[in-house]
């Protein structure tokens, strides 16, 4: 008998048309149809979604938690990209 | 023909001709009730091409609009100003890539539409094709440019395409940045020497009309327009956000001291809007169609730009060959 493990997959919903798929968590499944099955009977067992992508967590390319304020850290003092750091002159409106 | 980024099970492929007049209603009935169209879900072909025209033109437009501002990085007047105009530069490029990627969405590839930028197929916003004479104009584009932008991506952000909606809210967002760091270069050079104040209001006289142009031809020529409204790709025809954009600017030039450029441009109590002069269409057109000032220039710049990083792409896909290859082995 063959007990090697399947695949973990990790699975996003899309809530309603309109906004993005988010990741919701994870499943194993041997292929790619059984994925979105059991996606669908784990995550949306109430209507949660109307749209289900899975994707083989091995093929996720994700930055590393170590590195994180490393990889981060060039925006950290651009602070005049945000609005709030114009003054607008008392009496301006609709900027 | 189009590629297809997702893999979609069970779906007639695009442009098969197989729109009946049952699933072209079901549509409409879709958008009317505000539904937002995804991806993957049946669309027209006329709904498809439609938008793959405007997202790619916006995207476009993103990506040219880098180089007038580009044109003043290194002569920006001092290090704060240049990291900010760098900054700004740089959410053009990101804001272009958002549209590029809704775009693919579509079924077009993205090579795809930056070959038809660099044959000329393509069209971008006329506004691009002006030159930025001084510092000031930098100033301008922030207010005027930025500001006509605005008022045209809000209502994008309701659009009945989800992923063109979302990269909209995502380019909003970043929007305010850009229309405020304009703004603060007038209102320095309005507080400055005569000549600074000058200089502000020579802008403004050449950056006025063009971007009331940016709203695209008045509603009695618009091609487009109904059929985009009907399908909730647009809210508000171009004439109405040319209004709305002239309403809320001319105050902020009269906070500036600066006169906007129109003779006729008065304040009608009884509609509680500004009524403005003719706007001269002969000069869209002729920069719509290759003939503004910098138009040739532009699109020269794009191809080199492009050309000149061509072995920047090669190094990288023999890099990752070379990995690949490694690791196989």
């Amino acid at each position: 008998m063959n007990d090697k493990e399947w695949p973990l997959y990790e699975v996003f919903i899309r809530s309603k048309s309109g906004l993005s798929h988010r990741h919701a968590g994870s499943i194993h499944a041997a292929d790619d149809e059984m994925a979105l099955d059991a996606a669908r009977d784990t995550y949306t067992r109430r209507s949660e979604g109307v749209s289900i992508w899975v994707v083989r967590s091995s093929q996720i390319v994700a930055s590393d938690p170590a590195e994180s304020s490393a990889f981060f850290e060039p925006a950290e003092d651009k602070i005049y990209r945000h609005p709030t750091f114009y003054k607008i002159p008392e009496g301006v409106e609709n900027l | 023909m189009y590629t297809q980024g997702l893999d979609q099970k069970g779906q007639p492929s695009a442009g098969d001709g197989l729109e009946s007049q049952a699933d072209l209603d079901a549509f409409q009935k879709r958008v009317d009730a505000e539904e937002k169209i995804e991806a993957k879900d049946w669309m027209p072909e006329a709904y498809r091409r439609t938008l793959i025209r405007q997202i790619s033109q916006h995207a476009h437009s993103e990506i040219i609009g880098m180089q007038p501002e580009g044109n003043w990085l290194t002569r920006a007047p001092t290090l704060k100003r240049k990291a900010i105009l760098l900054a700004k530069i740089q959410d053009e490029a990101g804001h272009g890539l958002y549209l590029y990627s809704a775009g693919e969405t579509l079924g077009v590839s993205r090579d795809q539409m930056v070959a038809d930028l660099l044959s000329g197929k393509a069209k971008y916003s006329s506004i691009f094709n002006y030159p930025t004479l001084t510092w000031a104009d930098i100033g301008a584009i922030g207010w005027l440019v930025d500001g006509a932008a605005i008022m045209n991506q809000i209502p994008l952000c309701r659009c009945s395409y989800g992923p063109y909606a979302r990269a909209m809210v995502r380019v909003c967002k970043e929007e305010s940045f850009h229309q405020r760091q304009g703004y603060d270069i007038m209102v320095e050079l309005c507080k400055g020497t005569d000549e600074q104040k000058a200089m502000a209001q020579d802008a403004l006289d050449r950056w006025w009309w063009p971007s009331l142009m940016m709203f695209g031809p008045s509603d009695n020529e618009s091609k487009h327009s109904a059929q985009s409204m009907a399908w909730k790709i647009k809210r508000f025809s171009n004439d109405e956000l040319r209004q709305k954009f002239i309403d809320v600017t001319v105050p902020q030039a009269e906070f500036l001291g600066l006169s906007v450029p129109d003779d006729d441009l008065e304040f009608d109590e009884k509609s509680g809007h500004y009524v403005h002069g003719e706007i001269d269409w002969q000069e869209f057109i002729e920069v719509i169609k290759g003939n503004g000032l910098c138009n040739k220039q532009r699109l020269a710049k794009r191809r080199k730009a492009h050309d000149d990083g061509a072995w920047v792409r090669e190094a990288a896909h023999a890099y990752a060959e070379k990995q690949a290859a490694k690791q196989a082995a």
